[in-house]
């Protein structure tokens, strides 16, 4: 079953009205651009590196803030990168963290090569391990966590991710498309600390 | 005197310290353990060191100081983390039970050991060594400041003349 829902409007969805309380990290690449196309802000730390940081990431400032939520939005290839860190979270059980997972079963950055999510038996070039990570969250331990591939599902996801008692783990499958990229400041401590200056009114 | 692992307990809430991360350690267990009681610290157990580097860069965009525990023998999975605090320029200490340093039984550990000053200082990680259980207070306060208040990402060595050689009790064949 090929995927119908596209990434940059259904984030825009999730982001809409995004207010102070929302903390938002995306993960490098197609996901970054997601969330700047959305509405670049100081509340928002894009990467453009660190492949395997983004959810720990989310970890860290949720439990150093958890009057505020904080959304991680990342892709499938980050995620794979970073398996251990669901186990963490669900160690951890914060109530204020979700994570969302774009998966378009493919590492888009380096050309679009398969993942471990893409089906099986998909062809020389194509296969994957057909691997479920909604399935693995709740292996580890988070309770909460669901896959959404139907327009239909998508006004109960975005308030599962802003609202949902935590943690939440959101698969969504996405289709495969070539998008502009949308770029936000690129300079790691320039980021840091307008986030900082924003959140805590020092950097 | 009191022991070094509370001393170094001591430093981490002087410091105002709020999460640490740590895999399982026998060199750190101690002061794990008092980490794990205390009301003011967040005690995380990760699955791989390099989880500890992005929980850390997350906990410093949130305002919290945090610091993480590892063997030498889980520096090599950091190196590349490493490079984060580099690129966000944010404050990270690190204190370190060194393995495959002095007198070491097993030779699994002496490849990372022997490396774990090489590779972190290719990182630009200061560093800083203490073999001597009087001097760890000293020490640990010294690179806590470098990290904090002057930015800097700060390993401390504890060497292994400082933790003891293991020996698993073992008896001669």
């Amino acid at each position: 079953m090929s995927a119908t829902l596209q990434r940059r409007p259904l984030v825009k969805q999730i982001l809409a009205g995004a207010d102070d309380n929302l903390l938002v990290i995306a993960g490098l690449g197609s996901s970054n651009w997601d969330i700047t196309e959305a509405g670049d802000r100081p509340l928002n730390m894009p990467l453009w590196g660190g492949m395997g940081a983004t959810v720990g990431m989310g970890l860290g400032l949720a439990l150093a803030q958890p009057g505020k939520r904080v959304l991680v939005i990342t892709g499938d290839g980050d995620m794979l990168m970073s398996l251990g860190v669901l186990a963490t979270i669900a160690a951890q059980q914060p109530d204020n963290l979700a994570v969302c997972v774009l998966d378009n079963e493919k590492f888009g950055e380096t050309g679009n090569q398969a993942t471990h999510t893409s089906p099986r038996n998909n062809g020389p070039t194509d296969s994957g391990a057909g691997t479920d990570l909604a399935m693995v969250a709740r292996g580890c331990g988070i309770a909460d966590a669901g896959t959404v591939r139907a327009e239909g599902e998508v006004a109960q996801l975005v308030k599962d991710l802003r609202t949902g008692k935590g943690p939440v783990f959101r698969l969504v499958k996405v289709m495969v498309e070539k998008l502009e990229f949308v770029m936000p400041p690129q300079d790691g401590a320039h980021l840091k600390d307008r986030f900082r200056q924003a959140l805590l009114g020092s950097p | 005197m009191s022991d070094w692992h509370d001393d170094i307990f001591a430093v981490l809430q002087d410091h105002d310290i709020r999460q640490v991360y740590h895999v399982p350690d026998a060199g750190h267990s101690r002061l794990i353990e008092a980490c794990q009681k205390s009301n003011s610290i967040r005690t995380l157990a990760l699955t791989t060191e390099e989880e500890g580097i992005a929980i850390a860069a997350g906990a410093w965009l949130g305002g919290q100081r945090s610091v993480l525990l590892m063997q030498s023998s889980g520096v090599g999975n950091t190196i590349n983390m490493v490079g984060l605090t580099k690129t966000l320029r944010f404050p990270f200490l690190t204190l370190i039970t060194m393995r495959g340093d002095y007198g070491e039984f097993n030779s699994w550990q002496y490849p990372m050991g022997q490396g774990t000053p090489k590779v972190l200082e290719a990182m630009g990680v200061l560093l800083y060594s203490v073999d001597k259980a009087e001097e760890v207070k000293a020490t640990v306060d010294a690179a806590a400041r470098s990290a904090f208040n002057g930015g800097q990402s700060v390993a401390v060595l504890l060497r292994q003349k400082l933790i003891g050689i293991k020996d698993f009790g073992k008896k001669k064949a």
